[in-house]
């Protein structure tokens, strides 16, 4: 695919990223150290409204887990973002991201007077806060995606975690099939085991992509996306 | 956790509260209080139950399946299960299952859902979550699309497996089969009885549904 950067920037571990990621641009994620986590919610910026809807993505595709190739869909029956490129593999739309009770639970507390910004975040209050700044709050909140993190389901239907899913330096990109507002946190997975809070950063780079042709691999990953794309490409008529 | 926990229930239905029956394509919306029980009978069999709960006293504190499954470490829900809403609050408790599975991962159906699973011209077809709109509309206090969140498919039977994949398969219940919940706050509850003709979620025969309320403070 042709594509020239236009931006590339870095969130820490912990923090919470939004911004209006243009159709006709994608935006790489890389896993630095290896092991981050990015919850990761999307919403149409030109009628909020629609926004990243899981079950309508994980029926179409028939998966319970996203890689290159999938799409994210909307409420709409429309597609947010495609996975163009992928070298983890396992993507988790299941489990959804930390809060407030939890991180203290398993981390303790450590407030901002205490630590300046070591203190210890949590994913839902990162989404509140960065939904507040577009007018929208809890209400605007649905299921969201954990890109570079890995559970399983047995037989029996429990789940796993899956550590070292994500090597350093693995990457996945999403290309905007509309003008998506994207919102990222970068907390740990909320089924990461251990006590140490130690979120990971992620190096972020926007490019300018060409548009998905009519043998796109995310198109023709299954007819429901050809026609996924075919609602997608009606609402810019 | 067993993939199922079979429990019937001791209530007798004479002694309920309250009876209604809900037709496929319906929506029913009802306020539960705290401590009442709710058994939703699929009359016929195979019959996905789309439902939605809330904190009634702040519906933006709302069911959240997400937090459900992980909180549970299970993608199931059977006798047991402790439903939790957004705010990690547990709305209601699954207290008798003669069903042993439901699904919560599958979403509801919706026009917009129907054109991309199965054709374009499948988009007039009713589907839930027009149900689901209609239900909150009608019931007001402020309830909008933003509202419609993460829902529950009583007697779905939706299989994850493990390598990801995810298929619809034909359900596990069966005629008379039901669910009980005790409501551990006052909680709203708006159904969709799945009109769904696309799949075999309702075995292609959308049916009737009843739901039953008990008052356990009368028993």
């Amino acid at each position: 695919m042709e594509s020239s950067m236009l931006w590339t920037g870095t969130v820490p571990g912990g923090a919470t990223w939004s911004h209006v990621l243009k159709r006709g641009t994608a935006l790489r994620m890389t896993d630095v150290e290896g092991s981050a986590n990015v919850a990761a919610y999307f919403l149409n910026f030109d009628i909020p409204a629609e926004r990243f809807n899981l079950p309508d993505t994980l029926k179409a595709q028939h998966t319970a887990r996203l890689t290159k190739g999938h799409v994210l869909y909307s409420d709409m029956g429309r597609i947010l973002c495609s996975i163009t490129e992928d070298t983890v593999g396992w993507h988790d739309p299941l489990c959804g991201f930390s809060n407030n009770t939890q991180v203290e639970q398993k981390y303790g507390k450590a407030s901002y007077q205490q630590v300046r910004n070591e203190w210890h975040q949590n994913a839902r209050d990162g989404f509140l806060v960065e939904l507040g700044k577009y007018g929208m709050g809890a209400r605007d909140l649905h299921a969201t995606v954990n890109f570079f993190s890995k559970v399983t389901v047995d037989r029996a239907g429990d789940l796993r975690y899956s550590a070292n899913n994500s090597l350093p330096g693995s990457y996945v990109e999403l290309r905007a099939e509309m003008n998506v507002l994207v919102l990222l946190n970068t907390c740990q997975h909320p089924l990461a085991p251990g006590s140490d809070y130690a979120p990971r950063p992620v190096e972020l780079s926007i490019s300018r992509v060409s548009p998905p042709r009519t043998n796109d691999p995310c198109r023709m990953h299954c007819s429901e996306n050809t026609r996924g794309f075919m609602l997608t490409e009606l609402f810019f008529l | 956790m067993a993939t199922s926990v079979l429990q019937p229930s001791q209530l007798l239905p004479e002694d309920a509260l309250h009876s209604f029956q809900v037709e496929a394509g319906d929506p029913f919306v009802f306020q539960v209080a705290k401590d009442q029980i709710v058994r939703i009978v699929d009359l016929e069999g195979n019959q996905a139950v789309d439902t939605l709960f809330y904190n009634a006293q702040d519906y933006a504190d709302r069911y959240s399946a997400q937090d459900t499954i992980r909180e549970q470490c299970n993608v199931y829900l059977t006798t047991g299960t402790r439903l939790i809403s957004a705010n990690g609050n547990v709305l209601l408790t699954i207290t008798a299952d003669t069903c042993g599975r439901h699904d919560t991962l599958g979403g509801a159906c919706s026009t917009e859902s129907n054109m991309v699973r199965y054709d374009l011209s499948k988009g007039h077809m009713h589907a839930c979550r027009q149900s689901f709109m209609k239900g909150i509309l009608e019931w007001g206090r402020g309830l909008e699309k933003r509202d419609i969140a993460s829902n529950i498919n009583f007697f779905m039977n939706v299989p994850i497996t493990p390598d990801g994949g995810l298929t619809f398969e034909n359900g596990v219940s069966d005629a008379g089969k039901y669910v009980e919940l005790r409501a551990e706050m006052d909680v709203l509850m708006v159904i969709s009885n799945c009109p769904q003709l696309n799949n075999p979620c309702n075995g292609y025969n959308p049916t009737p549904v009843q739901i039953l309320i008990w008052d356990t403070n009368v028993q």
